[in-house]
């Protein structure tokens, strides 16, 4: 810890903490709005756990940067263009189904990268890793077993899950194209690269759309530029719903 | 007489007071959250460990241990928290699992994966839900005498 951090490992925490936020921002826009009591108190667990990470993330980067940022600054005075989360997780909740096909797709990814992050060189990484891993395990089987129950359920509901599965589809690449930043820490071996998780992530959908009756997509495009600060359009409203209190109020604490 | 001896005995002691805001009947010791106890030059420092990573109560738990030791005497009080390792629910104590059911939650039982019902004892009991009313429970419902309650995740 006595040589400077590097840039790379700064960046990468953000675009972990960012992942973290803003879907877990999403999640919350379901409380009191769920299909269900038992659902919308999953969703917003799922939220808390993801809010809970994003903090652990935003700390340890706001640690790495050493210059007096805090946690808060990087979540509410950062512009959108500065935001680094993958466009997966900004897309809106749509129906239950877009919000399950969002989840499912972010879950594959994020599970078997925690895992890997466990045994990283970096001590800040394999902690957070260490509680994340618990928590996600949950998020996967919840997000997994929605697939199956609406895929596999009702005509209506199996065609919506297709749909959203379908629109989904080409933002879910991004999670395993490693941005500059993160291509940096792979060749220093502090983060897995893609190969490494590549079999799990694509067993755990495949085997789960298959299971669920549904269609694999494919759709071969694939849409990027999150990861360095081109996001979809709805990533800036979000912001302006997240951020707004900081920005009329600044420094307002509860 | 060892005098720091004493006072990290007094700090566990005091720790016993302070209870989970969510779960009033587990104290923080029985919950296993307090990682060490040490005495510093002008006070003490607890080191704690969070449950998970978004639980609320954290906070409220602090501030709770802050108050203590303060009211206690102790002038300097330093809360440390610390990730690794990670939090388990292996670290709640026996005393802690028996209050637990007691209060009609399910306490996290090791290679028990259907809870019993903490109100008839049933091992007939069904999940409703792998998330409950707070992150680390889930929610159950008895077959038998069809009660719904909490169960505490194996974490």
């Amino acid at each position: 810890m006595n040589q400077p951090a590097s840039p790379s490992l700064f960046q990468f925490v953000l675009y972990m903490a960012d992942n973290c936020l803003v879907l877990g921002h999403r999640l919350g826009e379901w409380c009191g709005h769920g299909p269900v009591l038992e659902q919308d108190i999953a969703m917003t667990n799922i939220s808390l756990d993801l809010i809970g990470q994003a903090r652990l993330y935003y700390q340890y980067a706001a640690e790495l940067e050493g210059k007096g940022r805090t946690e808060d600054d990087l979540a509410y005075l950062r512009s959108e263009r500065e935001y680094t989360n993958a466009l997966l997780v900004e897309l809106p909740n749509g129906d239950f189904a877009h919000t399950i096909a969002r989840q499912f797709l972010f879950d594959a990814w994020h599970l078997p990268f925690l895992k890997t992050m466990l045994s990283s060189p970096d001590p800040g990484l394999a902690d957070i890793a260490g509680k994340a891993v618990k928590e996600v395990t949950y998020h996967l089987k919840w997000s997994r077993e929605w697939v199956l129950r609406l895929g596999d359920g009702t005509e209506e509901s199996q065609l919506r899950m297709q749909v959203a599965l379908d629109e989904a589809w080409m933002y879910r690449l991004e999670l395993l194209m490693p941005a500059p930043f993160e291509q940096w820490l792979i060749d220093a071996g502090v983060i897995a690269g893609p190969d490494e998780i590549r079999e799990e992530w694509e067993r755990t959908i495949t085997d789960t759309i298959r299971e669920a009756t549904l269609v694999l997509p494919e759709d071969p495009a694939v849409q990027t530029g999150g990861k360095t600060g081109i996001h979809t359009e709805h990533l800036g409203h979000m912001l302006a719903d997240l951020q707004y209190m900081q920005r009329a109020y600044p420094g307002l604490e509860w | 007489m060892n005098t720091s001896t004493t006072d990290i005995a007094s700090v566990w002691t005091l720790l016993e007071t302070v209870v989970d805001p969510e779960i009033p009947v587990l104290t923080v010791a029985d919950l296993g959250i307090i990682r060490d106890v040490h005495l510093t030059e002008g006070g003490v420092e607890v080191v704690i460990t969070p449950t998970y990573s978004g639980c609320p109560a954290m906070h409220m738990i602090e501030v709770q241990i802050m108050a203590a030791l303060k009211e206690a005497g102790f002038e300097d009080v330093k809360i440390k928290t610390v990730l690794s390792p990670a939090w388990t629910t292996d670290w709640i104590t026996e005393e802690g699992m028996a209050k637990l059911e007691k209060f009609g939650i399910a306490p996290p039982r090791k290679n028990q994966e259907v809870p019993n019902c903490p109100q008839c004892g049933s091992p007939h009991t069904k999940l409703l839900s792998q998330f409950g009313s707070t992150a680390c429970k889930s929610l159950w419902q008895c077959q038998e005498c069809k009660e719904p309650f909490d169960h505490f995740k194996c974490h």
